[in-house]
């Protein structure tokens, strides 16, 4: 039992290099300040790696990072966070996971852990609660996930929760993840890579400890209030746990905004057929859901030898219409061999993408492809078979798991990367999405729809209808959303709930739980400090606010049919507002008065 | 008027996939979400053309709606 409600107060530091493991007091102050999570894990990173370095040398550092709220009765308490410097993009990466790993380092009693140094040989870290202990990971290095975790779980038992990099990160692939239970992901920027390059294989944990809880009548309270609202919501009662995330492929290609053929298109003619009503009819086995989730939106499926988590709409958009592919049961498949090498579906799928658009256009050729599938739009065997190789990193596909953006580069048209500042964007058009794309724009880890992801109020109407078309206003609501968003992120718990929750009622969790005394209001304004942080942080690294945009092609090629017809992304018109309404100068770029009223001044 | 009526999700149970009907002029709307059975408040995404629309609103010969239950995000 410590003294802490909602913090474990230790962290703990695992030197690659000389092996040794120390347990450091969390410095309460911080929590405070950053609350958990990404923020936390942020300010760690700040504080002891030099933005400049190379992402992949001995220098960089992986903190996995656990919320005050992960771990305790709240609902989605079980996310985690991996914070490191990405190798795919250069600017700071926090992945973030669900399933039962994060919980259970929590309650194996801490809030995060600071892997650092480089290992000569392969290893692995076990932690039983207070033992830990650096471990041979020569047995399973090469290993794909699932094996590598039955491994786990024969010598360490089946209780043991299991984090661990595949091949694809072995390999230092810059779109490499983590994989928590063999089908959740820590999926984006290359946190995989940075593990591989320290010889570092997987986190195996086991915790027997609770989280101590400040005012547990208030908790109930809280607790009881916001699972009303999240089996109140349409969304998060009834669309998320009856169909998944899948059901989008419809209703994003009914607006015309479902990028097909790497974005050359918006609209895709097959969509029902990869369609979350086609997926729940025909290859869903069950629901998949983390831990202490009352929504369950994973989904567990099977096609064939394929069988596990997945596929989430991001991962049928990246495969299906954005490859022209059709074929829902080699998606599904795709989809397994990403999460068994270890790579993070969206850049995997739209790499192939980008490679087929470089096959189109005579850039890669057929003695390219070392008698390989031919990268055609629609080949249903070439998105299985180029996911291997990358998963492999076997002649071309070497070449691709090095993402999207180095591929096209290496053939002199960058421009056919479909990434912001070298990190693949999500399913949603921005042409025909007005403030999703001012989001992927100025997202601090490059393309990305979860750090603001203002689908919600601009297609699904949540909390309110915006048009998609316009540019008034989305400055304002992206900002919020990234602000809110990097809060959620810092709490621990998923950004799904949101559909349902307000800042108050995270701020009723957060306080009942801490003790803390916090407005909803305050909850944000912790996000802003977080969202300013980690601009610093990339500003430091080098990545200018020039890379604040987007790929030429939405900028400047009309959407050629459908319902979006004719639409351009305006992101000349929406970004100098989103500066100004965050306080930063007209050239992006945080002032001393925004920092010093978030009170990281020092960080500039 | 031609409408092509397009339901998606739970929608569909029952009344399938993609329905083409024939109204009289005048029709808005909120009468051909009445005459599908479907309650307003099962209607939570509502597409004209594909592009966002209102009960109040008349359709045109040849257009296609396009209904949505509350759904997920993603
Ligand atoms: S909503 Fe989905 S991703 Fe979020 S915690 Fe629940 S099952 Fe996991």
């Amino acid at each position: 039992m410590n003294n802490y409600f909602g913090y474990q107060g230790v962290i703990l530091r695992v030197n690659l290099s000389d092996g040794k493991i120390s347990k450091e007091p969390l410095n309460l102050e911080d929590g405070v300040k950053f609350i958990g999570g990404r923020g936390l894990g942020t300010k760690i990173l700040f504080d002891e790696v030099d933005p400049k370095i190379d992402p992949l040398s001995i220098d960089n550092k992986v903190i996995f990072a656990t919320g005050p709220l992960s771990g305790t009765a709240t609902p989605t308490g079980g996310r985690y966070m991996v914070i490191t410097k990405s190798p795919l993009t250069g600017t700071v990466a926090s992945s973030n996971s669900g399933g039962f790993w994060g919980a259970e380092l929590k309650l194996a009693g801490y809030d995060a852990v600071i892997i650092e140094g480089k290992s000569e040989k392969p290893v692995y870290l076990n932690i039983a609660d207070d033992v830990v202990t650096l471990e041979d990971a020569s047995g399973i290095w090469g290993n794909l996930v699932d094996e590598t975790t039955t491994k786990l779980e024969n010598i360490h038992g089946e209780k043991a929760r299991i984090a661990t990099i595949g091949p694809a990160g072995e390999k230092l692939s810059k779109i490499s993840g983590v994989m928590n239970e063999r089908g959740r992901a820590a999926g984006r920027s290359g946190v995989g890579a940075v593990l591989g390059s320290k010889n570092f294989k997987a986190i195996v944990v086991r915790g027997t400890n609770k989280v101590n809880i400040k005012e547990p009548d208030k908790l109930k309270g809280a607790f009881s209030n916001s699972m009303t609202k999240i089996r109140e919501n349409g969304v998060t009662g009834q669309g998320l746990p009856a169909y998944g995330t899948a059901v989008l492929v419809n209703i994003i290609n009914e607006h015309g905004a479902l990028p097909t053929n790497n974005f050359q298109e918006s609209h895709f003619d097959l969509a029902e057929a990869i369609s979350g009503e086609t997926l729940a009819e025909k290859y869903l086995k069950k629901k998949d859901p983390c831990y202490r989730c009352p929504i369950g939106c994973g989904r567990y499926c099977e096609a064939d030898y394929a069988k596990g988590a997945g596929p989430e709409y991001e991962t049928i958009w990246g495969y299906g219409s954005n490859c022209g592919v059709s074929d829902l049961g080699a998606i599904i498949k795709a989809n397994y061999w990403c999460n068994e090498y270890g790579l993070d579906t969206i850049s995997a799928a739209t790499t192939i993408a980008a490679a087929m658009e470089l096959y189109q256009k005579g850039y890669i050729k057929k003695e390219d492809l070392d008698g390989g599938p031919e990268l055609v739009w629609g080949n249903a065997d070439a998105i299985i078979e180029w996911t291997k190789r990358m998963g492999e990193g076997n002649g071309l596909g070497a070449l691709m798991a090095e993402g999207s953006y180095r591929l096209c580069e290496n053939f002199g048209v960058s421009e056919l990367s479909m990434s912001v500042k070298k990190q693949e964007m999500p399913a949603y058009d921005p042409r025909g999405i007005q403030g999703i794309g001012l989001n992927y724009a100025t997202s601090n880890r490059g393309g990305c729809h979860v750090r603001g992801y203002m689908i919600s109020p601009e297609i699904l109407g949540l909390p309110q209808p915006l048009d998609r078309f316009a540019t008034e206003g989305k400055a304002e609501w992206t900002k919020i959303f990234q602000d809110f968003t990097a809060a959620i992120d810092s709490v621990g718990l998923c950004l799904f709930t949101s559909f349902a929750l307000g800042a108050d009622d995270y701020a009723d969790l957060y306080n009942a739980v801490c003790g803390t005394t916090l407005s909803g209001n305050d909850f944000i304004e912790h996000g802003e400090r977080v969202w300013n942080l980690e601009r610093l942080f990339n500003l430091k690294a080098g990545i200018d606010p020039s890379q604040d945009t987007l790929p030429k092609r939405l900028l400047e090629d009309p959407i050629s049919s459908g319902p979006s017809k004719g639409w351009l992304s305006k992101l000349s018109e929406t970004l100098p507002l989103y500066y100004k309404e965050r306080g930063w100068t007209e050239n992006g770029l945080p002032t001393d008065e925004k920092l010093e009223s978030l009170g990281i001044k020092e960080y500039k | 008027m031609k409408v092509t009526i397009k339901l998606f999700a739970t929608l569909r149970i029952g009344r399938g996939k993609i329905l083409k009907k024939e109204y009289p002029e005048g029709t808005i709307i909120r009468d051909i979400i009445r005459d599908l059975n479907i309650y307003e408040k099962d209607v939570a995404i509502l597409l004209k053309n594909g592009i966002s629309t209102k009960m109040d609103k008349e359709p045109a010969d040849g257009d296609t709606l396009s209904i949505f239950p509350p759904i997920g995000g993603g």
